[in-house]
């Protein structure tokens, strides 16, 4: 069970999240929407840590990992996924495999672990396991490899932010499909989108405006709501 | 073979990766002296003054000569001139290197000069590790590479620093007739207070040559490292450069592309990137496990494998 209580974020003397509280519970999906500036993309990276809450707390399983380095919070069983994948000279798709997998640098023997099984699940073939993480992969590809890296770890709480981002409608049906089975999973999963077929995966929709959540609800509910409002 | 000490083998198989005489034609030499030298079928390994004469024969096919050089004696300064002959349509593998190992007060430096020859359509792949070992700060090694390309030829230089050199200046120069491609990867890493310089020159001669320079270094520590690239083009031809470097503490870098087109037709680029690990690099490993430190070693390493 992950617990947000009150989490505060300023920058630049605006609140980008205003005491925005939040449970979910293990095995749940939530997706998180709204419109840009909302507070989306830095409440996916306060959790993991990437950014430092100006105030509150945050709870998993009973512990508060508030204070807890991005190192930390990963060993203890988050999961990020990045909007903009990153690019490294050098490390192969099997490198960051191995390090998602284990959390040891890669000269370490990494056992048997089956990287092909692990592509798979994101549509990829073995071909791309020595493939460098550079400019040589496509926007799509990329993002798949780093959907692939989250879902290698051995996660309590897997967060998605914006898996849509930079990939085609071709990438994008094969994404779906990779949420679908998704929701097989014992974790807690977070959803940072705006797509509406990756929202209807979903068991809950929770709508930010201005750092604060302005609606929470079932997925059906709540996407009749949205199309009610653009209408 | 004389019977190598602990230190000689591991110098040995740092620098060229070798645990055992190997089965092909080979020179090893330790302080100044050849201490094992054998010729093969198709690759003839001679000493001619300061150095060796190596021919491979015309139409060899994936053969590989060993010519690793290492110093354990403080206070030796040699230098090295060896000369190829590659013949036409020839395959083959060079493996240089060379390690030191300085425990004493005194300037150890090897120079080493090596000139290739290589023929019409034939192949060659140069690896050369240089690296340092023991507490002197006085290891100097200053390799000159010389590369001439006959028509429709190719040579692939692997050249790497991988650590413990106190001081380097590297002179890498090639010229490429028509159809010759070349690709040179230069590594390096300097730590503590190591200097490092490089100039690689390419000259593009020939119609359709080729030449792709990437050099991939990381300065640490108070180190400081020069290039200079420089690539002409004096035909229809392709040239592409590659600076990439990432800085430590007070490491420093200095790049200097230069790029001189001489034919209407001569399709000359270079790209150029220094800086600190990337914090978004650090971000996406650490969220993966790794500490801090595991994620810089990670990426460095990966850098420059």
């Amino acid at each position: 069970m992950i617990c947000l209580k009150n989490l505060c974020f300023n920058a630049n003397r605006r609140k980008i999240l205003a005491e925005l509280s939040l449970r979910v519970k293990p095995g749940e999906f939530v997706v998180v929407t709204g419109p840009n500036g909302s507070g989306k993309s830095t409440l996916a990276k306060i959790i993991a840590g990437l950014v430092r809450q100006s105030s509150g707390q945050i709870i998993l399983d009973g512990e508060d990992i508030s204070e807890l380095s991005i190192t930390e919070r990963a060993k203890k069983g988050i999961a990020f996924s990045f909007q903009q994948p990153v690019h490294f000279k050098g490390l192969t798709v099997r490198d960051l495999l191995q390090i998602a997998v284990t959390g040891q640098e890669t000269f370490i023997d990494p056992g048997v672990i089956d990287f092909a099984s692990l592509l798979a699940e994101v549509g990829l073939d073995e071909s791309y396991l020595d493939r460098g993480i550079d400019k040589s992969l496509s926007g799509g590809e990329l993002k798949r490899v780093e959907i692939a890296s989250a879902l290698a770890r051995p996660a309590k709480l897997l967060i998605f932010d914006e898996p849509e981002a930079g990939i085609d409608i071709w990438s994008f049906d094969r994404l779906v499909g990779v949420f679908k089975k998704l929701r097989k999973k014992s974790c807690a999963i977070i959803v940072i989108s705006h797509q509406k077929r990756l929202m209807a995966q979903a068991d809950r929709i929770v709508i930010l405006k201005d750092g604060q959540i302005a609606k929470s609800g079932p997925a059906d509910k709540m996407i009749a709501a949205l199309e009610k409002e653009q209408a | 073979m004389k019977t190598l000490d602990q230190i000689e083998k591991d110098l040995f198989k740092t620098v060229a990766d070798i645990d055992e005489i190997p089965s092909g034609a080979y020179n090893f030499r330790i302080n100044g002296k050849a201490v094992g030298r054998q010729s093969s079928a198709n690759i003839n390994v001679e000493p001619q003054k300061n150095g060796l004469k190596i021919t491979v024969k015309p139409s060899t096919k994936d053969d590989v000569v060993h010519i690793p050089v290492i110093i354990t004696e403080s206070g030796m300064t040699e230098t090295v001139i060896n000369d190829f002959y590659i013949g036409d349509n020839a395959d083959v593998t060079i493996v240089a290197g060379c390690g030191i190992y300085n425990c004493g007060a005194d300037r150890s430096e090897h120079n080493g000069v090596h000139t290739f020859h290589v023929g019409k359509n034939a192949k060659v792949k140069y690896i050369e590790k240089h690296y340092g070992a023991g507490p002197s700060t006085g290891k100097v090694i200053n390799p000159v590479t010389k590369v001439y390309l006959a028509e429709n030829s190719y040579a692939e230089l692997e050249l790497e620093q991988i650590r413990g050199v106190d001081s380097t200046d590297r002179v890498t120069e090639a010229e490429l007739k028509d159809g010759a491609k070349i690709l040179v990867t230069e590594k390096m890493l300097t730590q503590g207070r190591q200097h490092a310089k490089s100039h690689i020159e390419a000259l593009l001669l020939g119609k359709d040559s080729v030449a792709d320079i990437i050099s991939r270094s990381v300065a640490t520590d108070e180190s400081r490292q020069e290039f200079t690239l420089h690539i002409e083009g004096d035909n229809e031809c392709r040239g592409h450069s590659e600076c990439d470097a990432i800085l430590q503490g007070k490491g420093s870098v200095i790049a200097t592309p230069s790029l001189d087109a001489k034919h209407v037709d001569a399709q000359l680029v270079h790209e150029a990137a220094i800086g600190k690990i990337a914090g978004e690099q650090l971000d996406k490993l650490m969220s993966l496990g790794l500490t801090r430190l595991q994620a810089e070693s990670q990426i460095i390493n990966g850098f420059l494998k």
